[in-house]
């Protein structure tokens, strides 16, 4: 299931790697020996029903969850404790929230411009340059200076990628990017999020879009009760699934 | 009437003078106290167990201490038994020492205004300030210090307004002020005692009422759009 160190079999290099992590909540075990090696440019999408332990698997990567055991490596670093280095690795991540997390004191300009201006030191005028292009880019340059609270949901997440992107990320982590949005806007944000796929950007994303998942993903991960399961590409995985688990989430999907 | 009129011939000058005591020893024990109750609270919401633990500890000490006890320890035996000079000024140095007792005393509830502030702010505004690389001092300035203040706005208000009337209590450290005349007016004027009463409650109403009136006003005004 897991992929040899250093890296993948097509001779990528591996952005993420996860070996023999495991996390416990008190007494629930949330994550089981979880090995996964992502290579550069790859998008791999996490399915798996709620509770298996998608989010906080994508969650521990940037460290905002703690690990009990295994290790987990950035680029080759490994993932360091609290402190001015676990920062300096997360900047090199970016994420996605399901919930945003805009900086609500903030403009949209400002959300953007944060990062690049007290994390990279970059000057004024170049951090608002690059926060107007991939403002642009995702379609929202026209209300930069308005509060997030004014935006609408696609329109806030589609700013909080923007605020991801400037940070130059070697990978970009999506925690159920479109799970808090109202149906009609999953689609702006999904476009966004297939067009950086194709640029190349290395992707993992856990969310509940299949069709996301077929069109984008190169690889999906399958969790159930705090393990992977299932490891194939789309194609096989939703006409051909191995597992009861995956069969079962499926058809349940098909039915509705 | 006339007896009112005399009375104020007579200690005028004085309660002008002690109600002046009285503003100042608010306005500096509040400005010491809030940035004393700021660094407590960034103490108490830190990421180091250490820093945690010394800001709980200072805020539930303090907190469950009375404050004439406060400042009738800083005045006995800091400056009794020590020999604290603040000041080479005598009753400065009583002063200052009210001071430091009502900015030590409110400290520990500016701190815990302040980490409801920071309670209102939603877990995510953190993860997300973290997650583009952002240590825990540009995350507390730019992030969510301002919402927390935004949110702490009435609970500070509540605070400096108890601050403002706590600065009667130094009289127990014989600083000129308010409480402390209005006990001697009182003695040598009772004829006027109940007036002497009703200026002195004026008085305070005067300054505390704008207080009120301003938090509110300000919290709805800056209060932060989710």
């Amino acid at each position: 299931m897991s992929t040899a160190p250093g890296g993948r079999a097509d001779g990528s290099a591996t952005v993420v790697s996860v070996k023999g992590v495991n996390k416990h909540y008190g007494p629930l075990h949330v994550l089981k020996d979880i090995n996964l090696a992502v290579g550069k440019g790859e998008v791999v999408v996490v399915l798996g029903p709620s509770g298996s332990g998608k989010s906080t698997m994508c969650r521990t990567i940037n460290r905002l969850e703690t690990i009990d055991e295994g290790e987990i490596r950035v680029d080759g670093e490994l993932l360091p404790q609290e402190g001015k280095a676990l920062a300096k690795l997360r900047a090199e991540v970016g994420m996605v929230f399901q919930s945003f997390n805009l900086f609500a004191n903030k403009s949209i300009l400002e959300n953007v411009t944060l990062g690049p201006l007290k994390v990279r030191g970059m000057k004024k005028p170049e951090a608002e340059k690059l926060a107007l292009e991939l403002l642009a880019k995702v379609g929202v340059a026209n209300q930069k200076d308005k509060m997030p609270a004014q935006l609408s949901g696609g329109q806030q997440q589609r700013v909080a990628i923007a605020r991801a992107l400037a940070m130059r990320p070697k990978v970009m982590l999506f925690d159920e990017p479109t799970s808090a949005l109202d149906p009609e806007m999953i689609n702006e944000v999904l476009d966004t999020m297939i067009s950086l796929a194709r640029e190349g950007m290395t992707m993992i994303v856990v969310t509940h879009e299949m069709g996301f998942a077929r069109k984008a993903a190169d690889r999906i991960i399958f969790m159930a009760d705090g393990q992977i399961v299932e490891e194939s590409t789309p194609e096989e995985f939703f006409t051909n699934p191995q597992t009861d688990r995956a069969k079962d989430f499926l058809s349940k999907l098909i039915t509705h | 009437m006339s007896g009112y009129l005399s009375l104020w011939e007579q200690y005028g000058g004085q309660m002008l003078a002690a109600f002046w005591g009285n503003i100042q020893l608010a306005f500096y024990a509040a400005v010491a106290s809030l940035i004393l109750g700021l660094i407590l609270a960034l103490m108490r919401i830190s990421p180091v167990p250490s820093f945690r633990w010394v800001g709980t500890a200072y805020v539930n000490i303090i907190r469950n201490t009375p404050l004439t006890i406060i400042i009738t320890f800083g005045v006995a035996v800091l400056y009794g038994v020590f020999t604290w000079q603040l000041s080479s000024d005598f009753n400065l140095n009583f002063f200052q020492i009210a001071i430091f007792g009502l900015a030590i005393y409110h400290a520990a509830f500016f701190c815990e205004a302040i980490r409801a502030g920071v309670n209102t702010v939603p877990q995510g505004q953190a993860e997300a300030a973290r997650a583009i690389g952002l240590g825990f001092f540009p995350a507390a300035q730019n992030i969510i210090l301002p919402q927390a203040l935004r949110g702490a706005i009435t609970p500070i208000g509540n605070t400096l307004i108890s601050l403002i009337k706590n600065t009667t209590v130094v009289a127990a450290g014989s600083v000129a002020e308010v409480s402390g005349l209005m006990k001697t007016m009182i003695e040598f004027r009772p004829d006027q005692g109940i007036l002497i009463f009703l200026t002195i409650a004026m008085f305070f109403v005067i300054v505390v009422v704008p207080v009120g009136l301003l938090t509110t006003y300000l919290s709805k005004k800056l209060a932060v759009a989710r």
